[in-house]
């Protein structure tokens, strides 16, 4: 197959690389501040109050129905104007990570509070643990079980999504991909294919291992 | 404030953008149905070869994003000499990124009826076909349907990744706004009521079919 050499040059495969550590570190900051987050948003969600609990549920809701572009769209484009707020493209795609991120993951937390039954908390009052030590000693660690493997999924997700930065201009894999197919448009002019196949292979080798740990992490945990 | 009299004046530019949404969606919806079914026939019924590609492609569509594969199509194949048009690339990026999702939300609905079924039905005297259609297949349903409408409203979403490649979509319509009057916050806000206008009934078609296909709680 002829042009494949292309990915030969020198600086080609360096530079997608680059590329693609710019992807991985804005889905790693973004799933590190999702966590905290995620477990305000859940603790928000399982409070009685119903003004909160309306909130929480709205911002859920409209996290989870409009598309990802939407959204980045919307925080890229109208905060900038709204408050003036100059947010660079890798501070928008943060941002929205982090609040679809802190959703999703409120959510499996709500869900994971809920279903820890009531009798635990009284007997860890009646053992004579204080609220602090109930929380870290008795429901985290239940909890934790069923959020971790959620949130290595979600940290696939997120990584996927982040192909969308470069639909806001910043400079991630794929852009470097569309410079190097631009810069050799006429020396290698099958590029286009080989780089893109890079780019999808590259995608796929840093998601896979994620969804297996994910699977791995669920099957294990599954009957605790 | 809004700009009433812009809104109302470029509402029309978004019912557009949503047919182009609604036209692709749906035709990647139906692919990637297919798709699904197919796969997850040819997972349960355990075909040697054919099984092991259905999990490489349930992988590779799975892990990689869908503007890595439409990117891929529309701008890569040409070089191999396969011209498509956006909208086939579109309709087709759709389909193989929800195949996969399609294949493993039936493969899961079919793998929680008990072999047990099965065998009582084979010693009832049921034929194959009659032990899929009246034993298998309407418990399955009941079971696929969260997961394949939650796959559905995955895909409408997505597809709006298709402004990428030149479709004139919901979300090419505000970005082209944006860009020619600056605008933002009307066009944001058609975007916002449009895709609710897609999205919210559909959500709530799926709550209603979910309850009315339950039928180990009805």
């Amino acid at each position: 197959m002829s042009g494949a050499e292309i990915l030969l040059e020198p600086g080609v495969i360096p530079r997608l690389l680059q590329g693609l550590w710019v992807t991985v570190w804005i889905a790693g900051v973004s799933v590190a501040l999702s966590v905290p987050v995620g477990l305000i948003v859940g603790w928000l969600m399982t409070m009685k109050n119903p003004v909160v609990r309306l909130l929480t549920r709205i911002y859920l809701d409209f996290i989870r129905i409009m598309p990802q572009l939407a959204l980045l769209f919307i925080a890229f484009y109208g905060f900038a104007q709204a408050w003036n707020w100059n947010l660079d493209a890798t501070g928008a795609c943060v941002f929205v990570f982090v609040l679809w991120g802190g959703a999703e993951l409120g959510d499996l937390v709500r869900g994971a509070l809920e279903s820890i039954p009531k009798a635990q908390y009284e007997s860890s009052y009646v053992l004579g643990l204080s609220g602090w030590q109930t929380f870290t000693k008795v429901i985290l660690p239940q909890a934790l079980r069923r959020l971790l493997p959620a949130s290595v999924n979600l940290a696939t997700r997120i990584v996927k999504t982040t192909s969308l930065a470069v639909l806001l201009g910043v400079v991630e894999v794929i852009k470097v991909g569309q410079q190097i197919i631009d810069a050799n448009r006429f020396q290698y002019p099958t590029g286009t294919l080989w780089i893109y196949g890079v780019i999808f292979l590259m995608y796929f080798i840093v998601c896979w291992p994620l969804s297996i740990v994910a699977r791995r992490l669920e099957k294990r945990w599954k009957h605790d | 404030m809004l700009d009433w009299a812009f809104v109302s004046h470029y509402a029309p530019f978004f019912v557009k953008g949503a047919e182009i949404t609604l036209i692709i969606s749906v035709f990647g919806i139906i692919l990637a149905v297919v798709t699904g079914l197919v796969c997850a026939g040819i997972e349960i019924a355990r075909v040697p070869v054919l099984r092991q590609i259905v999990r490489i492609y349930i992988e590779l569509s799975r892990n990689t994003p869908l503007l890595v594969q439409l990117y891929f199509l529309y701008f890569g194949l040409p070089k191999l000499g396969v011209v498509w048009s956006a909208e086939q690339c579109a309709i087709v990026g759709l389909g193989f990124l929800g195949g996969s999702y399609m294949a493993e939300a039936m493969r899961g609905g079919l793998e929680t009826i008990p072999e047990v079924q099965r065998e009582s039905a084979y010693v009832l005297g049921l034929s194959p076909w009659q032990t899929l259609s009246h034993v298998v297949v309407p418990q399955a349903i009941s079971t696929s349907i969260p997961g394949v409408v939650a796959n559905v409203i995955f895909l409408i979403k997505e597809s709006s990744v298709v402004s990428a490649i030149a479709l004139a979509d919901v979300m090419y319509m505000a970005k082209d706004l944006i860009g020619m009057y600056y605008d933002t916050y009307e066009s944001l806000f058609l975007l916002i009521v449009t895709y609710l206008v897609i999205l919210l009934p559909i959500s709530l078609l799926g709550t209603w079919l979910e309850r009315r296909f339950d039928y180990e709680r009805r």
